[in-house]
């Protein structure tokens, strides 16, 4: 692995469930995650993805890709568009800097409408994928 | 809202937002296994008799739940109290930055503090106009610092929807030639030493371009010496109008008071050989195109402004 290095993508479909389903994992029980007629009067158009699910998906993007073993030090992301239902989210991400066991990858999480979130990820990989 | 209202939201930063706050419930494999199938995660660190909770489920063992904050500080509360009786009831999160030192395991217990680390000028953005407020906590198991979360919200009044088709209205009211008092102007350039010439020509409807004396390159926008040779002796040569759209952008978002997006901007390189930026009028957005022949126009946009804007050559008149 190298600092350019591209991973492979994952698609998010971003259903109604996901974004309950997210809401409640994380106990933020905010209307806009979950009443869409509340979202509409506080003018969104629909209920919204929280940014903990979006923060969990990133985090999972990074583990699954490097596999059991990896451990996560930072996660920092920063959301944009949002993520409504019927929309699908697709994952890329791109190694940015590798230091010994650590290397650091950038995400980025594009929707139907925008990017929903850019953020970077510093993780430790497992051993067998030391460099 | 008014600068009356922003001097009272600063005076809270470095108050803090949470005091030995207590996680309602501990870590414990149940909600770490509800998360996992939220998110799909199926990564074995996360169950089994060695399991830890995913590190990004920092701020779920925090969370109020329907039962609301145990922790939360009167500030804090009086902050956010401050912004809903300024019409921000709304909230929005956008920035979360985790760091995670030690694993938490079922069983653990979490307490947290947090700071008001910052809140920001009124802002407009898509979703309407509103604060930025950043909080950053320390989540702690006993005496051991597990984690930090800095967490950045939005509380905003929330912008009429179809917010484009009701301007359009509002500006089909107005008749031309007769300027709203409430139509937002355009940004003032700034007007220094080096670029007044360049201001004062267009203000007489002359676009003139800084042309070295020592070596004769032509340039733009006007700069106190010359790339080329360095000379600091200069005199100008009035544009003869004609150029080509060199490369554009189209602007969606977001928006700004005063532009009615989306529009073109382009890199317009004039006959002469330089290179400016600049609208382009009289066609749709879309209809741009690089190698598009323009001519350039000047556009009164205020009593007070007026700025260079390129017109294609086909749809002159």
């Amino acid at each position: 692995m190298n600092p350019g290095d591209e991973l492979p993508p994952l698609e998010i479909p971003v259903t109604r469930t996901l974004i309950v389903a997210g809401a409640l994992a994380s106990r933020d029980y905010q209307d806009v995650h979950h009443d869409a007629e509340l979202a509409r009067q506080k003018g969104s158009p629909d209920v919204f993805m929280n940014i903990l699910t979006t923060n969990g998906l990133v985090g999972r993007y990074i583990t699954d890709h490097f596999g059991p073993g990896a451990v996560l030090h930072k996660v920092t992301i920063r959301l944009g568009a949002p993520n409504y239902p019927g929309d699908t989210m697709v994952l890329t991400g791109t190694v940015e800097e590798i230091n010994g066991r650590t290397a650091t990858v950038r995400v980025v999480g594009v929707n139907g409408i925008g990017r929903h979130v850019t953020g970077t990820v510093t993780v430790t990989l497992p051993a067998e994928d030391a460099i | 809202m008014n600068d009356e209202l922003a001097v009272r939201l600063k005076a809270f930063e470095g108050r803090p937002a949470a005091v030995a706050g207590r996680g309602k419930d501990p870590v414990n494999a149940p909600m770490i296994r509800h998360w996992c199938e939220a998110m799909g995660d199926n990564d074995p660190a996360y169950t089994g008799p060695d399991a830890i909770a995913p590190p990004t489920m920092l701020q779920v063992w925090t969370m109020g739940g329907l039962s609301g904050h145990t922790g939360r500080s009167g500030a804090y509360d009086e902050l956010l109290g401050l912004l809903d009786e300024a019409g921000c009831a709304s909230v929005v999160a956008t920035d979360c930055e985790q760091e995670y030192l030690l694993p938490l395991r079922p069983g653990d217990e979490v307490t947290f503090d947090a700071v008001i680390e910052s809140v920001s000028e009124r802002k407009t953005t898509k979703l309407g106009t509103g604060y930025f407020v950043t909080t950053r906590m320390d989540v702690r198991v006993g005496r051991d610092l597990v984690g930090t979360h800095r967490f950045r919200i939005l509380k905003y009044a929330p912008a009429a929807r179809n917010q484009k088709n009701q301007r359009n209205q509002r500006n089909q009211r107005n008749q031309p030639n007769q300027p709203n008092q409430q139509t937002p102007r355009r940004p003032r350039p700034v007007v220094n030493r080096d670029n007044a010439g360049f201001w004062e020509g267009v203000r007489q409807h002359r676009l003139l371009i800084q042309r070295c004396t020592g070596c004769g390159t032509p340039r733009h926008p006007w700069l106190p010496g010359c790339n080329g040779c360095g000379s600091l002796d200069w005199d100008t040569v009035e544009a003869s109008g004609d150029g080509t759209v060199y490369s554009y952008v189209v602007m969606h978002h977001p928006p700004f008071p005063a532009f009615d997006p989306p529009y073109a901007v382009a890199l317009v390189e004039l006959a002469e050989g330089v290179r400016m930026i600049s609208n382009i009028i009289g066609v749709p957005y879309d209809k741009v195109r690089i190698g598009m022949p323009v001519r350039l126009e000047f556009q009164d946009c205020d009593a007070e402004l007026v700025l260079p804007v390129f017109r294609p050559r086909e749809a002159a008149v």
